[in-house]
């Protein structure tokens, strides 16, 4: 396994510097994977054209990152190696995960942050000048380099810069405010997309030698999560509709520390990063319905729940196992807070991150240093002041491991289609470790895909069709259909209402704890509910102009229909693992029972047509370097 | 809460735009500004009438794509707090809000509150980079950095990019942003090399783009969401002047 990346590279097949140009990829997506992909490759002398629907290329939601990035350094003498980091990610994501892939992502994990040093992204220093580390949940040691709270906005606009030196240089087309609507095959190769320019309206084929997705993740099926409000399935789901498999679904990551529910009227979750949990103790009062303020309860009447279930990691126990505690405590009448009687099994839940130690063994200075970006936030967003009174804070929809099924070269089903990121399935197993994204995202762009995207093109025959080949106009031509559809509907419900209904079934029964009574229910609901939005929702303006109703619609029709796939993997999968807990199926003690025997596999679904049950395929997950065993973190 | 809107319309960019007037009812303090355009919005739509269009995306005031102009003031009344920030507590029943888009020669107007600022990517492709290329970083540690430098180039890298900076200028001047990413730069040893050059051909490219000069007014500083200092606007101003090229 350790030299498995290495040998590999050496069998993979080389395009010669001055071929390169001859070769064209398209990139869907800016964030870390898509920018640092697109910029490397261009790098290598390949002609590139990126996409994205935001205004610009520096904002994809990888910038909201806070916390950090891993790597395997070393740098604080605790331990840490390329082992150990792969050992931890591969027992974080609950044994669901390839050995070679989660190996070679720790392996490489190193090269990420000396290429984002060299970038000038301003890491925190020692006072020497040298890097410095902090930990996160899941792991004992410190490998987690950071700026600040904005660790993925620095790493984010690195690979940003990068991008625009190949956009001056010629060597990168940039198409911003342009969505992605259909992937395009010919003679079953990936060879283009159909996109809509969001400010004209104009639909359009873009035809290359090969096309990257690096389209994210779809936790905003939910409707609230801290993903971004654009986050979508879109391409993703369009690309599994032309027949890329989509592995594993159901799992989900529900992040423990975000800010709670206040209303109606919230459009989105906000995260309070994992690094917090470094210096913050999470408890609730040991009496249920205790309305007390948190200041006026003793010591001894607190019951600091993850410390005391997990005494080795504390409070950073992994993030399902921190988000299912503190459902529980919460589900046990003892959550704080305000209720606000809304969303089920919601209503006025929170516990505390207190921070009242560390201020007194550090200083609010120090702590201010530390997160106070993200003291700012909280004190924004709720009002109150966490240097005086403790954080108030609930799980929420963050992250999404599964993704389409990519084989060691990220590339999917389909040849020449790879997919990069959030947006394929490949590391992170059933549960993904704080400040793991940001450095599977560069991992992909900056030091594999160049790679593998490479011996694509020398192991296969070249062939670029052109744009307006019919392959081309006949998906140009459905993707026009489905925008005048959506127009010409004209019904009662608004686009949020209809993404609201669904957003609370899918939580409900497919969220922190499922089981097979509630996914059946949502399966019967669901279909219907996507009935009732083409022949209700209402979508004013026309297509001709900037329309933000209509492109919000056509991702939560792409929604409506993934939900379904999403519950019936959740459903198929008896048994729990990572953020996917059936709560039929748990240790006496309620912790995730996994079944090895029956479901060590990936489960890749084949689209069969529409109102058809897809095929399951099942990738069995060989391990030949770890022992499976019961995660502990106690 | 009950509130009244004044808010900028506007179909294209061709189109001479209005001042329109709406109600908002039943507003909850904990609402963000931009939850109340929602409601608005939904509003709106039950009774047939376009949305009003605004540019958001992350809602955490991280991604800089929201944009509104509030009572006159970026961003609105809040110190260092993008609108998406903005919760609606610093408001009262009865007032009366003003909603406008960003307003530069820069910054063209594509439809009501969504402005393109395509410019500022220009202008970071004139030179705001390092130029490396993926593959030849040597060991992160090989390259020390004072931490009180590493922190004051984190200072200017906190740069969201919104435009905030140009649209409550007087003279649609860039230079806070320009001054952030070349002082973030240019602090650091890793972008020191080519610091002449980047601030010679990013300052070319902003004045292509129309933004205007900066006269000491600080108005940019004042609506800055992350609070950027405009000593880095004297810092880029020193660099300019010295640069060789």
């Amino acid at each position: 396994m350790a030299e498995k990346w290495d040998k590999h590279r050496f069998e993979m097949r080389l395009v010669n510097p001055s071929n390169k140009r001859k070769f064209e990829v398209i990139v869907v997506g800016t964030g870390l994977a898509g920018a640092s992909a697109a910029a490397s490759l261009a790098e290598l002398g390949y002609q590139v054209k990126v996409f994205c629907f935001q205004d610009s290329p520096r904002r994809a939601h990888s910038i909201s990152a806070q916390g950090g990035i891993n790597a395997a350094k070393n740098y604080p003498n605790d331990g840490d190696g390329v082992w150990r980091l792969f050992y931890d990610t591969i027992k974080g994501g609950d044994f669901r995960s390839r050995e070679a892939n989660v190996y070679r992502l720790a392996q490489v994990s190193n090269f990420i942050i000396d290429q984002c040093v060299a970038q000038g992204v301003p890491f925190a220093r020692e006072y020497g000048g040298y890097l410095t580390n902090r930990s996160f949940g899941g792991a004992q040691v410190s490998r987690t380099f950071y700026a600040r709270g904005q660790t993925g906005q620095q790493v984010l606009l690195g690979a940003y810069q990068a991008l625009c030196r190949q956009i001056a240089g010629g060597n990168i087309k940039m198409y911003s405010r342009t969505e992605m609507l259909d992937l395009v095959l010919v003679n079953g190769h990936a060879k283009g997309i159909v996109v809509r320019d969001l400010v004209t309206g104009k639909i359009s084929s873009h035809a290359a030698d090969a096309v990257v997705l690096a389209t994210g993740g779809y936790a905003n099926v939910f409707y609230l999560s801290t993903n971004a409000i654009g986050c979508n399935v879109t391409a993703t789901y369009r690309a599994y509709k032309k027949g890329a498999l989509f592995a594993n679904p159901c799992f989900t990551q529900i992040h423990p520390t975000c800010i709670p529910v206040t209303g109606d009227h919230q459009s989105k979750l906000t995260l309070m990063s994992e690094s917090l949990r470094n210096d913050g103790r999470i408890w609730v009062p040991k009496k249920k319905e205790d309305r007390r303020a948190p200041a006026e309860i003793p010591e001894n009447e607190r019951d600091y729940f993850l410390e005391r279930k997990y005494p080795s990691f504390g409070n950073l126990a992994p993030r399902d196992i921190a988000s299912r505690s503190v459902k529980e405590v919460c589900d046990e009448g003892r959550g704080v807070g305000p209720s606000t009687g809304l969303r089920a099994g919601e209503s006025g839940r929170g516990v505390y991150l207190d921070f009242s130690e560390a201020i007194q063994r550090l200083g609010a200075a120090a702590l201010r240093e530390r997160y106070g970006n993200l003291f700012d936030m909280y004190g924004k967003i709720t009002g109150e002041n966490p240097y005086k009174a403790p954080m108030r804070i609930y799980p929420a929809a963050h992250y999404t491991m599964g993704g389409l099924w990519v084989d060691y070269n990220l590339m999917s089903n389909i040849p020449g289609l790879h997919v990069i990121g959030e947006a394929n399935f490949s590391d992170h197993g059933a549960n993904r470790l704080g400040a793991s994204a940001l450095m599977q995202g560069l991992a992909d762009g900056y030091f594999i895909l160049p790679y593998t995207l490479s011996h694509y093109f020398a192991a296969t025959a070249k062939s670029k069709p052109g744009a307006d080949s019919p392959e081309f106009k006949k998906a140009e031509v459905d993707a026009a259909e489905r925008v005048k559809r959506l127009l010409s509907i004209k019904g009662k419900r608004t686009v949020t209402s209809f993404h609201k209904e669904l957003g609370d079934l899918v939580w409900e029964h497919c969220g922190m704890a499922r089981n097979a009574a509630g996914l059946k229910k949502a399966l019967e609901r669901i279909p219907a509910l996507r009935e009732e939005f083409w022949k209700n929702v209402n979508v004013l303006g026309e297509n001709e102009a900037l329309n933000p109703a209509l492109e919000r619609a056509g991702r939560v029709a792409d929604f409506m229909e993934f939900a379904e796939l999403l519950c019936q993997d959740a459903l198929h999968r008896e048994e729990s693992c990572g953020g996917h807990f059936r709560e039929e199926y748990h240790t006496p003690d309620g912790e995730a029972q996994r079944n090895d025997e029956k479901f060590s596999y990936v489960a890749a679904w084949e689209f069969q047509g529409d109102g058809k049950s897809p095929a399951l395929h099942k990738e069995p997950l060989t391990f030949e370097n770890v022992q499976l065993a019961q995660r502990s973190y106690k | 809460m009950n509130l009244k809107l004044r808010v900028w319309r506007q179909k294209n960019p061709s189109d001479k735009g209005r001042v329109m007037e709406y109600e908002a009812k039943n507003i909850s303090p904990n609402m963000s500004f931009l939850e109340m355009l929602d409601v608005v919005n939904e509003g709106l739509t039950q009774k047939n009438e376009e949305p009003i269009a605004f540019d958001h995306d992350c809602r955490e005031g991280i991604c800089g794509t929201c944009s509104l102009m509030i009572n006159g003031i970026a961003h609105g009344p809040e110190r260092g707090t993008a609108a998406c920030q903005l919760h609606m507590r610093h408001f009262k029943d009865g007032d009366t809000i003003t909603i406008e888009p960003w307003r530069a020669k820069a910054f063209p107007v594509i439809k009501d509150l969504v402005v393109d600022r395509s410019a500022f990517d220009r202008i970071i492709q004139a030179g705001g980079f390092v130029s490396v290329n993926t593959g030849s970083a040597p060991d992160a540690n090989t390259l020390l950095v004072a931490k009180d430098k590493a922190e004051l180039a984190m200072d200017a890298a906190a740069c969201i990019g919104c435009g905030a900076c140009v649209a409550s200028c007087k003279n649609a001047s860039a230079m806070l942003f320009v001054a952030a990413k070349v002082s973030h730069l240019s602090l650091l040893p890793q972008g020191a090399l080519e610091k002449e050059k980047r601030v010679k051909n990013m300052v070319a490219q902003m004045d292509k783009e129309g933004f205007g000069g900066c006269t000491n007014q600080y108005e940019c500083q004042a609506v800055c969401p992350k609070e950027i200092n405009v000593a880095f606007i004297a810092k880029m101003n020193r660099e300019y002047l010295t640069a060789k090229t």
